[in-house]
């Protein structure tokens, strides 16, 4: 005889104790603490700091902790924490250029002001896996020595060198200069302002925008693309206070920038320049900077006037199918139990089995006239 | 394992403690009250879906966040909370966010379709009719009903606003052509008040009769797609249909192997590796009603 299934209150609490026993691993092995992924995991860090949409270092470690390394995991942990964080205002905008930099390229200039600063990049490390690695316990490596001379204070955005010529489409902001959109209090509207398309890009999966960033590289919607600068560094937030009437800091963050210039035929009344694509990230994520810099230009297209035929040019399906934590949520639920839907599919697929059955015997009934109207034995 | 007394709190929540540290129903005031809004302009507009600043909530997308949202909205310290999911109070999920709001509002909850004051659902709608003053809330994944005809958001807003519902009757009687029935099974779409199309969320067609003219109201959360919209006490819920192939509902050769019903929406069970099947009610609350009141007639009897 059949019993109700019923204990998901015992079962869901034992699954929390086995998830914890999975995460920790064997006890043998010394427990990872946040400080050590902060430290040591800071690509990891930077990732869901910038897909969780807050930042903190220390609340990121520690979601990639409990989330046992899953990074979307994480985000989502981080995003259901942000959510509930009361606004206390909103910061001033902060100055890319101010930034204290660490690196900066430029792709379209062999030297720039300010020049190039490699900074610490995995760009040029032969991807060999260093063994020495495996062996923990060794010195820390030696920072190489201070350069003779310090950091230009001067570190113009190459965006801005051209935009001096006219070369590069001026960077206004909107009629009217409206406050930006905040897509995590308001739903997304269509046509999406820029300011509700960077949000989303901004939060959107990195592995989302690579993809779709490279697409567009492939030939589904043409962008012709230059780096024209790329910086990373730490800049300071400010806020303004009404009573004090004057800003003051109320912290700093690492943030990761690419400033794409792509190309643009012009249109009648309009000389040809470079168009814009921007890209924007806290921490140092320069994979998911380049990329949204990509979609961002690509997402443009029909208001520039270009086919805008591809998956990358349709701002519809990418500000939909960005956000890992709408994605990851909606694709796992088909997890859950379904199975009152399915037993109307599978009703309805037995009849329609049964009907076919029937109608494929029912043309011999008719090319017999003896047979007809009798029941035909199955 | 003996069913516990269907007016009786659910024994498994009620070891769940209220967490103070969360604000009531875990949305903060104003965020309830952007809800509450955006669900009277629902209300006011039978069907028609009203987008609304949707949270990020602690349980995942898909998984009733909607729903969860409406729910946190409306609740209040009184009421009495029934959650569900494919008819069933037992199944994980809808212990699992029972367990939420136990933890997060404090509220009572309940197996009981009639002692609810609120019942929130995933995919049925209960067996035991409703009355009013209740408010179902129904967990949706896709509030569109013409998504599959029109992937565009651009696109289905406009056709709302036209009410150029021609396509979906096309699909519909494609169905026919094709397999001389409408293969529509569940999410079967339903006009709302002679206007808005409307999907009832994946509830089986089997569902869609007790929309129409319920005394309950009927809230739907879309929680991803950012949207609520709502059935009114007392409206007119109709499901799509053509003269010659007016609409019906699924029928059983079956009856409940438990309680005998001939009336419910049955579950197929698969009894062993043979593929020996039985079937049992979805709805477990009136499953578990039924038995036990045969078993005090039983009791009665010299």
């Amino acid at each position: 005889m059949y019993v109700a299934v019923k204990g998901g209150e015992r079962a869901i609490l034992n699954s929390y104790r086995l998830l914890d026993a999975y995460r920790r691993g064997d006890p043998a092995v010394p427990e990872l603490s946040t400080a050590q992924i902060a430290q040591q995991m800071p690509l990891a860090v930077s990732r869901v700091m910038a897909e969780g949409a807050l930042y903190d270092p220390q609340l990121a470690a520690l979601a990639i902790k409990q989330a046992a390394g899953d990074l979307t995991e994480a985000v989502f942990l981080l995003r259901a924490y942000r959510t509930t964080l009361p606004r206390l205002g909103a910061s001033l905008p902060i100055d890319t250029g101010a930034m204290r930099l660490r690196r900066r390229i430029s792709a379209t200039f062999k030297d720039v002001p300010g020049g190039q600063v490699l900074g610490p990049t995995y760009d040029y490390t032969q991807r060999l896996l260093d063994f020495a690695l495996l062996a923990e316990g060794g010195a820390a490596a030696e920072p190489p020595e201070p350069a003779a001379q310090g950091l230009d204070a001067g570190m113009p955005r190459i965006t801005d060198l051209l935009a001096d010529e006219a070369l590069l489409e001026p960077d206004a902001s909107p009629d009217g200069d409206p406050e930006p959109v905040d897509l995590t209090r308001e739903p997304l509207e269509l046509p999406a302002p820029r300011s509700a398309r960077l949000q989303n890009l901004a939060r959107a999966d990195e592995g989302f925008l690579l993809c779709m960033g490279y697409s567009t590289q492939r030939g589904y919607g043409n962008s012709h693309p230059f780096v024209a600068e790329i910086r990373h560094g730490s800049l300071e937030v400010e806020l303004h206070v009404e009573e004090l009437g004057f800003a003051v800091t109320v912290g700093s963050l690492d943030v990761t920038e690419c400033q794409m210039v792509n190309q643009f035929a012009g249109r009648a009344g309009e000389p040809p320049c470079f168009t814009r694509g921007y890209g924007l990230v806290f921490g140092y994520g320069e994979r998911k900077a380049m990329a949204m810099a990509l979609v961002d230009r690509s997402m443009r297209a029909a208001e520039l006037g270009e086919a805008a035929d591809a998956p990358a040019n349709d701002p519809e399906f990418v500000l939909y199918h960005s956000d890992n934590v709408e994605a990851s949520g909606f694709v796992q639920h088909l997890k859950l139990p379904h199975y009152v839907d399915f037993q109307t599919n599978l009703e309805l697929l037995r009849r329609l089995r049964a009907e076919r059955a029937q109608a494929d015997r029912e043309p011999m009934r008719h090319s017999s006239p003896t047979a007809d109207g009798e029941v035909l034995a199955s | 394992m003996t069913a516990s007394p269907a007016s009786a709190p659910a024994a498994d929540t009620a070891a769940v403690a209220r967490d103070p540290h969360y604000n009531f129903g875990y949305l903060d005031e104003s965020t309830k009250r952007m809800l509450r809004r955006a669900l009277l302009k629902a209300v006011a507009i039978p069907g028609y879906q009203v987008p609304f600043g949707g949270r990020e909530m602690p349980l995942p997308y898909g998984w009733g966040t909607g729903g969860i949202q409406v729910t946190a909205s409306i609740l209040g310290p009184d009421d009495v909370l029934k959650v569900i999911d494919q008819g069933s109070d037992d199944t994980t999920n809808a212990v699992n966010i029972r367990r939420f709001f136990a933890r997060v509002a404090g509220v009572a909850t309940t197996t009981s379709t009639a002692a609810a004051t609120i019942v929130q659902t995933r995919h049925r709608i209960p067996e035991t009719p409703l009355r009013e003053g209740q408010i179902m809330v129904y967990q949706v994944p896709i509030p569109e009903p013409l998504r599959w005809l029109e992937p565009s958001e651009t696109q289905t807003r406009t056709m709302h606003a036209l009410a150029e519902y021609g396509g979906m009757h096309v699909r519909l009687y494609e169905d026919i052509a094709h397999h001389g029935r409408i293969a529509t099974t569940y999410d079967y779409p339903v006009i709302v008040n002679g206007r808005y199309m409307m999907r009832p969320s994946p509830i089986p067609k089997f569902d869609n009769p007790k929309l129409d003219m319920s005394p309950a109201l009927m809230l739907f959360g879309a929680g991803r797609e950012k949207r609520v919209y709502a059935v009114p006490p007392y409206t007119c819920v109709k499901s799509l249909d053509f003269d010659d192939h007016p609409f019906a509902i699924e029928r059983w050769d079956a009856c409940c192997a438990l309680c005998g019903s001939r009336e419910s929406y049955l579950d197929e069970i698969i009894m062993d590796d043979r593929g020996t099947r039985q079937h049992v009610c979805s709805d477990t609350e009136y499953c578990n009603d039924r038995r036990q009141r045969a078993d005090a007639g039983a009791e009665g009897r010299p």
